[in-house]
């Protein structure tokens, strides 16, 4: 199931009229914020700012940095150098309980000695709302995300995904400053996973919060996010919109990381072009190379087209049918294989058929042979 | 020279069929084989007899007939019945002191200082090891170099003398049931979950953890109580003006008129500790699913 799909599955309950507003929109800055665990470096001057009310998605391999950086935020550990800001304040020193900021989590966290609705309306107790007033606020959260009837149940009594509901209306009682999510989708099954996804940028998208995402799940948080940040070693590779994440990688890591990419060899023209697959093409960052010099072309599985041509250079070496798209591996004469993914509609290409490729990208972004890491082998 | 790096989106992988399942086959309850009724009635045997021969020896009055009257002398005589206080005030003191001493410190390992968690197994073990004779030998001396008012108001008195005491040697059984309860529960998520929103240590140890542990601190406590319940080694060394219910016990013993009195005691005793573990495993029963158990 795509984003798009799933979020026309959400919860009909999502439709209910909002509750109350979540606190002020504010915005997050770190600043050169650095974290070392003995000899290893969790963060190294760590530099990002979440605009207010804006969903950023932290992205990266496991060791990346981004749940430490997560968790400085929500004040459960503190950085070794560097400031971080919220709304303009400094809470680097802060404790956590003094945040105002909700968390969901990966794990199971509701507290298993209360009732769903003592869940809820615990950080409401914690700032000593009365009784009715806060029992009345849970059940209306409840209603929310779609438990309405869930109040007097035990977590042991709710599956995953609803106990995952029952967090996000728990961290957004007390109306959080920012909202912090530590893969909170990670332990559900897809269908599942897919459905809460949408649901969370509703709700998120409908209260105005900020909020930060931490994910391993390049399709998470490519669907969910208003930017998108790649991490890597402790570093912040690239921040941008999904699309320009996707599409215009700032780095090798980046590109390599985030969605499939071909690397082809290439090489710079006179004239400053590349000259990938018989073609010539602009580079995305023109001048970065001396002409003559051996690069490569980094180019997504959708930025190539193959045609049936007895006397192609390409293989079809395996077919995989997705739908809407069909995914082609083409193994080259020189032994490599690149990856081509287009419409379903087109003429139907067996395995072992000889194809002719072409590049459709308007431009195609370059990295030094050396520069990158050995290949991958593709997962279909 | 080209490659390629892994598909942004999930694709759909096509699954072998799952082989048909057997049916299942209705499990029919194994006949118990003749040697392991042997071994069950043996070591009922062992345990029980003794205990039915105690009873019934509780049971024979002074005169040589069967009556209660072994029974009814411990509610009647003022000397049990205080020995029995002050036994029960020493062991809720003991209990509630080694919850609060241990608890928080375990907590604080198990979150803060993993490393530590040698050193507690280390520390916690030793009052196993060293017997509780040194233990007392050792106070004792100090009683003697202590100023005289510090004899008087805490050597002098048996609650604060053997409770300090008696936490030292119930730090093992705390500390060992406690670490299981908390080993149990992902303690590091709710205590993140609990203070992020807005608890402090505090309220984040008295309504998040403890509840949670609940059982498990309650088993240290019930295995203290049967401890203080049950020692006489330091209490017959450290304090000889007031007797404790485990001495008063040996005093009836070793009287020639009243031996059943004791053994009614320590069957009674022995009935109190029982019921204290069978709460504590109703307890469990019925508190155990709600904290591990996730459904769907």
């Amino acid at each position: 199931m795509t984003a798009e799909s799933a979020s026309r599955s959400v919860d009909p309950q999502l439709a209910a009229p909002a509750p109350a507003p979540a606190a002020s929109r504010v915005g997050v800055e770190f600043k050169d914020v650095q974290r070392h665990f003995g000899a290893v470096t969790a963060l190294q001057g760590l530099d990002m700012e979440i605009h207010p009310g804006e969903l950023v998605a932290l992205l990266g391999p496991s060791g990346c940095g981004k749940t430490t950086a997560l968790r400085l935020l929500a004040g459960f550990d503190r950085p070794d150098a560097g400031t971080i800001t919220v709304g303009g304040r400094d809470v680097t020193k802060v404790p956590a309980h003094k945040r105002d900021m909700g968390m969901v989590f990966q794990a199971y966290s509701l507290f298993p000695n209360m009732s769903v609705r003592q869940n809820v309306a615990f950080g409401l107790r914690m700032r000593r709302r009365a009784k009715a007033d806060r029992l009345s606020r849970a059940d209306e959260l409840l209603e929310m995300v779609g438990l309405g009837d869930a109040g007097d149940r035990y977590p042991y009594q709710l599956s995953g995904g609803q106990q995952q509901r029952i967090a996000i209306a728990r961290a957004l009682a007390i109306e959080p400053t920012v909202l912090l999510l530590d893969e909170p989708l990670s332990a559900l099954d897809a269908r599942v996973r897919h459905q809460l996804r949408a649901e969370i940028r509703q709700v998120q998208q409908r209260l105005g919060i900020t909020a930060l995402f931490v994910t391993h799940d390049q399709s998470e948080a490519l669907s969910l996010a208003d930017r998108v940040g790649v991490m890597n070693s402790g570093q912040l590779e690239q921040i941008d919109t999904p699309e320009d994440v996707y599409r215009h990688p700032a780095t090798p890591f980046v590109a390599e990381f985030v969605g499939a990419m071909n690397r082809v060899a290439g090489r710079i023209a006179d004239d400053g072009q590349v000259v990938v697959l018989g073609q010539r093409l602009p580079p995305t960052t023109p001048n970065a190379y001396a002409p003559g010099t051996a690069v490569e072309a980094l180019l997504r599985p959708e930025a190539l087209q193959v045609t049936p041509d007895a006397g192609g250079p390409g293989e079809i070496v395996e077919r995989t049918f997705l739908g809407s798209s069909e995914r082609l591996r083409v193994s080259l004469e020189d032994g490599h294989e690149l990856l081509v993914e287009g419409s379903s509609h087109g003429p139907v290409l067996r395995v072992g058929a000889r194809v002719a490729l072409a590049v459709v990208a308007d431009r195609v972004a370059v990295t030094e042979r050396a520069a990158l890491a050995p290949a991958i082998s593709p997962e279909l | 020279m080209s490659a390629i790096g892994q598909p942004v989106h999930e694709t759909i992988v096509s699954r072998p069929k799952a082989p048909p399942q057997p049916r299942p086959v209705a499990r029919r309850r194994p006949r118990p084989r003749a040697w392991r009724v042997a071994i069950l009635v043996l070591t009922a045997i062992f345990y029980v007899l003794p205990l039915v021969c105690a009873v019934k020896f509780s049971l024979i009055n002074q005169k040589g007939t069967y009556g209660p009257q072994n029974y009814t002398a411990i509610v009647d005589n003022g000397t049990l019945s205080a020995a029995l206080v002050l036994s029960l005030e020493i062991a809720a003191i003991t209990a509630a002191v080694a919850v609060l001493l241990v608890f928080p410190t375990t907590v604080l390992v198990r979150l803060k200082l993993p490393k530590l968690t040698i050193v507690m197994e280390a520390v916690t073990i030793l009052p196993i090891v060293v017997p509780p004779v040194v233990l007392a030998a050792g106070l004792l001396q100090m009683k003697e170099t202590a100023p005289l008012w510090v004899v008087n108001d805490f050597f002098n008195h048996p609650v604060t003398i053997l409770a300090p005491m008696y936490v030292v040697l119930a730090m093992p059984l705390m500390y060992r049931a406690i670490d299981t309860g908390l080993r149990a529960i992902d303690l590091h998520t709710l205590v993140d979950a609990s203070r992020s929103l807005g608890a402090g240590w505090p309220t984040t140890l008295w309504r998040v953890v403890l509840p949670n542990v609940q059982t498990a601190v309650l088993g240290g406590m019930f295995l203290t109580i049967a401890l203080v319940l049950g020692e006489v080694v330091i209490a017959n060394q450290l304090d000889q003006s007031t007797l404790t219910f485990p001495l008063q016990m040996l005093e009836f013993a070793s009287q020639d008129n009243a031996p059943g009195i004791s053994v009614a005691m320590t069957l009674a005793a022995l009935l109190f500790t029982f019921l204290l573990l069978f709460s504590l495993s109703f307890l469990a029963r019925r508190r155990g699913p709600r904290a591990a158990r996730v459904v769907g």
